[in-house]
């Protein structure tokens, strides 16, 4: 029992850093119709611009700048990339990021070299919160929920409460007319690019010390940021929200219980087979959930969009 | 064009630019570049004798099949895929299997291997295609990421079909002897490799001629309007997914022959990316683009990356820089010129690309050199100064080197500005019709 | 318009094959393994050290036969088999008759079968493959062929090593085996529950399962697990960033007991680890530097150091493959008839600076030398690794490790010329 609220507590962790991450992708892909392959990448730039300031300057002043200079980063990617190549259509944006991706990942082993960086939790979060039947939590998790949380709210009023938020709202549905009333649609996607860029630099800086500052970094996350937008519904951050907590708490759960495919399947009324050493199928029998804990969002996945194509949350298909 | 306007006002880019089209109309190609490349097939081997030439330029030709059935998702058909690598992957295991098989494999002629690599890409692509071909767009893209990403972890998982991480190997000569042939030498399987590279082609090629064809090219540029000629949209998507996956089967078992192992790298979610890339830089639009991909990335891959380290970069800032400015990829490129080539004007370019392309050429390698300099200078082992850049050897402890490679670049680069204002002069000169030359 | 980027083509060939052009007056091994891309670092600190034994054993002291230098030639093979195959044919072109690679036995797998399946096709042209690192039991049992040299202790034998340490530790009671779900982590993991059930009837094994290599982002459900299974062990077979990720998350989560590994030093793991590793992080493997290094592995470090300051000498195992074939080939009196240098390696017995023997059994072409267990820690560290302080020294020494420890190989010799 007590397990069961560890689990749901490590769960809930993964999935906010994982709704860091897709609500600037979907926030970017609603607004420009481009899912940026690239966005990972702004994890990994984030992490570690916050390695390289906080052997200056400290954690917190990192956790200050670092977003800055990614969201930066990535408004310059907008202006002086995307922007030339969005007139080619939509597959050569696509490729652009997914080229900006490769190239970010080479930089970055160029500047900081291909090992590990020893980016640690700060010291004044590195002890244990509280323990639960012997499991401890600990301090920096709860920190690393503070954030997501406030983050997730700040969003939110932004999005729905302030002048600008509705512009961006309307800008989303209908551009031409929202750059008839005046206002500048070019530079509300660049500073959408950059905000939604800048999240994924926070994510880099907190998840950094957690889950390992190393070129591959952005690869490991990459793809399943994709999964968790596309499962939500394109574009909506409910729906983000919603599906990272999902995969967070499903992986988290099927790691933590060797469910056994043996009993699954026996349990529906199949014996086992008698030769399962010499069976074709002995692997299917022998397997468990942990080693698919982290395929099963790409199940997830590829079912919601046989059965609904526009995602949980979604309004339009594509 | 403004930004944020509804995708479907952004299918179609400006035609009076060649350079930003990403698709041309007409694929058609005549009798003679086929009769070139199947000399040049036939007489590369006299030329490169070394083993070591023979295997790079059949990893050419397999990546050339594999571009080329890729090009006929994205390019003809409009389907961007991230997991095409599994198609190809699995028809590469099953000939491992195939070869395994001794009684049934030595009764059978190896040159005969890639014709059920074919089928067992296509039987995949059958089952796969029920369900993703529905729809284009991101909904294709994305289900094929997921499925790939699923096979490729099955890969490992699955061991009695996939052998785990060692993947699975097996000994090609043990197939029934071809004309007396076992396929011992690397010069034989080059041969059996560029066969099949130009049947293979030569079939794609036809392919796109046909109406089912022609009818992924509508449904890519229009599918509203193609239903409404009463195509079904989901079948010409689905006719092309299915043949597409027969000839990634086909390079897969060409890859199986080869190398005489299959891994889960075959599989994995890198090489499928590695396809895209491939097919991008050597242009979709163009049914010969993907060939030119392939061989360009395969030396970039290959040598490059025996000269150093950095190929990768260089690799990437290729690919990110001809998506930005040519993303008719390479091919597109080669294709700009034939309207000058049509005029009669095409001379009037060659003054001006030398006075342009040479300085900028110089001026890029100075900025290689300089890169790599820095790079040395950082990673380098410590007391290590010497390195060796274009046949020099310096030291990349001092500042010469520095302040010759610093002036090299910035020296070639002005120089191709200055004079970029007249070859764009030249340019619009030579596709101008009419007056004098 | 295809004519062109063909010629385009013909030119890069003919470059490479210019280059290919060999030298008899040096002998040459090939450095095949991954010097760009994720496992990069792991690659060119073994070529660092390669190159510094190659300088510092065998240029050093005046060459070989007849004063013939040795070189290492770098070969990229980006850790995927397939590029390692056209590397290994581009290698053999250039003239190159002995191959050295260690990372990832599925690499070292392809490579075996193409050397083998080369030398058979090709008897003028024979290659040598010296594996120095690939530790799957299957290539000196099933798999194993007369060209093929393993100078690391297998799998297997290293287990038998740490399960000896285990077992002789009265603490321990519960042990966890957890790693990849991969033939080297399936390996490890049917090695540990076979070498604890033969030694101990006391012992428990409470946990014992995989996860998908390389794909975990945490670890903490898996540590949960181990938490609360009670164990007093983890035995893991992990490596490069699954082994920091595990080992961290174990250690954070509120584990205290030992975690014994194969692969934890170096590479950036040493100090990633730091001070949370200490005391906790127990590894096998061979070659003692600490504590209290000998003169001649003092010197033998330090003028590593004064190349590559933030270098780890963390594979002593490689200055005994160059050695021993430094030996093989004077004893051979040819260093292009890889046959009889085969011949001479086989059954060598190797002094080595490290301390005891090495000894290239004739079976199998398995190293048999004395097996080190290993304490992640700041104390009594002449040489720590990646520039912290700190490094791993000797607790426990298993002299000539599994000597006699059965074979399944049954070699097929290339017939007497």
């Amino acid at each position: 029992m007590e397990l069961i609220l560890v689990n749901l507590i490590d769960g809930l962790v993964t999935g906010l850093l994982l709704f860091m991450l897709s609500a600037g992708l979907t926030l970017i892909f609603s607004m420009m119709g481009v899912l940026n392959f690239a966005h990972a990448s702004f994890y990994m730039l984030g992490a570690y611009f916050a390695y390289q300031i906080s052997l200056a300057l400290g954690f917190w002043m990192a956790l200050l700048i670092a977003p800055i200079i990614v969201g930066v980063a990535g408004a310059g990617v907008e202006r002086y990339g995307l922007r030339r190549v969005h007139q080619y259509g939509h597959v050569p944006e696509l490729i652009f990021t997914f080229g900006l991706a490769l190239l970010i990942e080479e930089l970055v082993q160029f500047i900081w070299g291909k090992n590990q960086m020893p980016y640690d939790i700060p010291d004044v979060l590195n002890f244990t919160a509280f323990a639960i039947a012997g499991n401890s939590i600990p301090a920096y998790k709860i920190f690393m929920i503070f954030i997501s949380v406030a983050i997730f709210i700040g969003l939110l009023y932004i999005l729905t409460k302030t002048r600008v938020g509705m512009i961006i709202q309307a800008a989303l549905s209908y551009p031409r007319t929202v750059e008839a009333l005046g206002h500048n649609v070019p530079l509300i996607f660049m500073g959408v690019f950059g905000v939604g860029t800048a999240l994924a630099g926070v994510a880099g800086v907190i998840a950094g010390p957690v889950l390992g500052t190393f070129p591959g970094m952005a690869f490991v996350l990459g793809s399943i940021v994709f999964v968790t937008i596309v499962i939500g519904g394109l574009g909506s951050l409910w729906g983000a929200l919603v599906a990272s907590l999902l995969i967070g708490w499903i992986t988290t759960f099927a790691k933590s219980y060797n469910i056994e495919m043996e009993d699954i399947l026996n349990g529906i009324g199949i014996s086992t087979p008698e030769n399962l050493s010499e069976n074709v199928f002995r692997d299917i029998w022998a397997l468990t959930s942990p080693q698919i804990a982290d395929i099963l969002p790409y199940i997830l996945m590829v079912l919601i969009l046989i059965f609904r194509p526009a995602g949980l949350f979604g309004k339009r298909e594509s | 064009m403004p930004k944020g306007a509804k995708p479907e006002d952004q299918i179609t880019t400006d035609p009076s630019k060649p350079a930003q089209r990403m698709r041309a109309g007409s694929m058609t190609l005549t009798w003679g570049p086929w009769i070139v490349a199947a000399v040049l097939l036939i007489i590369l081997p006299y030329i490169f004798t070394s083993n070591s030439a023979l295997t790079i330029m059949n990893q050419m030709w397999i990546t050339v099949v594999f571009a080329l059935a890729y090009n006929m998702l994205l390019g003809q058909g409009g389907m961007l895929s991230f997991g095409h690598a599994v198609y190809a992957g699995v028809g590469g295991f099953a000939c491992m299997h195939i070869m395994n098989n001794t009684d049934f494999f030595s009764s059978f002629p190896l040159p005969l291997l890639p014709i059920f690599g074919g089928l067992f890409g296509m039987g995949l692509a059958l089952i796969v295609g029920a369900f993703s071909t529905r729809s284009a767009g991101t909904v294709f893209a994305m289900i094929s990421l997921g499925v790939g990403e699923l096979i490729a972890a099955c890969s490992i998982i699955i061991v009695a079909f996939f052998g785990g991480e060692e993947g699975v190997s097996g000994d090609r000569t043990y197939a029934m002897p071809f004309f007396g042939n076992e396929f011992l030498q690397q010069g034989d399987v080059y041969y059996l490799t560029a066969f099949w590279v130009f049947v293979s082609a030569a079939l794609m090629y036809l392919w796109s001629r046909t109406p089912v064809g022609r009818m992924a090219n509508a449904v890519r540029d229009n599918p509203e309007r193609a239903e409404f000629l009463g195509y079904s949209a989901r079948w010409v998507r689905f006719y092309s997914f299915v043949a597409s996956g027969f000839f990634a089967g086909v390079s897969g078992a060409l890859f199986a022959i080869n190398y005489e192992i299959l891994t889960e790298e075959n599989l994995n979610a890198a090489s499928s990316g590695v396809i895209l890339l491939v097919t991008f830089l050597g242009g979709v639009g163009f049914f010969f683009g993907p060939i030119i991909g392939a061989i360009v990335f395969t030396l970039v891959q290959t040598v490059l990356s025996l000269e150093t380290e950095l190929w990768a970069f260089y690799a990437g800032s290729l690919f990110v820089a001809t998506v930005m400015f040519f993303p008719g990829g390479l091919a597109g490129l080669i294709m700009m010129h034939v309207p000058p080539l049509r005029l009669g004007k095409l001379n009037l370019l060659v003054m001006p690309y030398i006075k342009t392309l040479i300085p900028a050429a110089i001026g890029i390698l100075g900025l290689c050199s300089l890169v790599e300099m820095t790079f040395h200078y950082r990673h380098g082992a410590t007391g290590d100064h010497e390195m060796t850049l274009f046949w020099t050897t310096f030291d990349s402890h001092t500042l010469l080197p520095w302040l010759v490679a610093g002036a090299v670049a910035l020296g070639g680069i002005l120089v191709a500005r200055a004079t970029a204002p007249s070859l764009k002069e030249a340019w619009d000169e030579a596709n101008t019709p009419g007056g004098a030359s | 318009m295809k004519k062109i980027t063909k010629i385009g083509a013909v030119s890069a060939l003919s470059l490479i094959v210019g280059a290919s052009a060999a030298f008899a007056d040096t002998i040459k091994v090939a450095f095949i393994d991954p010097l760009s891309g994720p496992f990069a670092s792991t690659g060119t600190n073994g070529l660092h050290q390669f190159q510094h034994a190659a300088d510092y054993l065998v240029n050093q002291n005046g060459g070989l036969l007849d004063g013939q230098q040795m070189e290492i030639v770098a070969f990229d093979n980006k850790i995927s088999p397939k590029e390692s195959l056209i590397q290994l044919q581009v290698a053999i072109d250039q003239g190159i008759r002995y191959i050295a690679q260690g990372n990832s036995s599925g690499v070292a797998n392809a490579i075996t079968e193409a050397v083998d399946k080369h030398n058979r096709r090709n008897p003028d042209s024979r290659v040598l493959f010296l594996n120095y690192a690939a530790v799957d039991p299957a290539l000196t049992n099933d798999k194993c062929n007369f060209w093929h040299f393993r100078f690391d202790a297998n799998a297997d034998l290293k287990m038998d090593a740490i399960t000896d340490s285990i077992v002789g530790n009265e603490d321990v009671g519960k042990v966890y085996v957890i790693g990849q779900d991969y033939s080297f982590g399936k390996a490890v993991a049917a090695a540990a529950n076979r070498f604890l059930g033969e030694k101990s009837e006391t012992i428990e094994i409470v946990g014992d399962e995989l996860h998908p290599i390389g794909k975990v982002k945490d670890f903490t459900p898996y540590s949960r697990k181990i938490v609360s299974s009670g164990a007093d062990a983890v035995i893991t077979g992990n490596w490069g960033a699954d082994m920091l990720g595990l080992g961290k998350s174990i250690i954070e989560n509120g584990f205290e007991g030992p975690i014994y590994t194969y692969y934890a030093a170096g590479s950036g793991i040493t100090a990633a680890f730091g001070e949370g590793g200490k005391g906790s992080i127990r590894l096998v493997g061979e070659g003692k530097i600490n504590p209290n290094p000998s003169q001649e592995v003092s010197d033998y470090y330090n003028a590593f150091l004064e190349k590559h300051p933030d270098g780890n000498l963390d594979q002593t195992r490689i200055a005994n493959t160059i050695g021993m074939l430094a030996k093989a080939i004077e004893e051979a009196g040819t260093a292009d008839d890889v046959v009889a240098v085969a011949n001479a390696l086989e059954g060598m017995e190797y002094d080595t600076m490290f301390g005891g023997k090495v000894m290239m059994r004739a079976e199998d072409h398995q190293a048999i030398q004395d097996l080190h267990i290993f304490e992640h820690t700041n104390e009594d560290i002449a040489f720590p690794y990646d520039g912290s302080e700190y490094g791993v020294k000797v607790v426990n020494t298993i002299e000539m490790a599994g000597a006699d420890s059965p074979t399944t190989c049954e070699m097929r010799r290339p017939d007497p010329a």
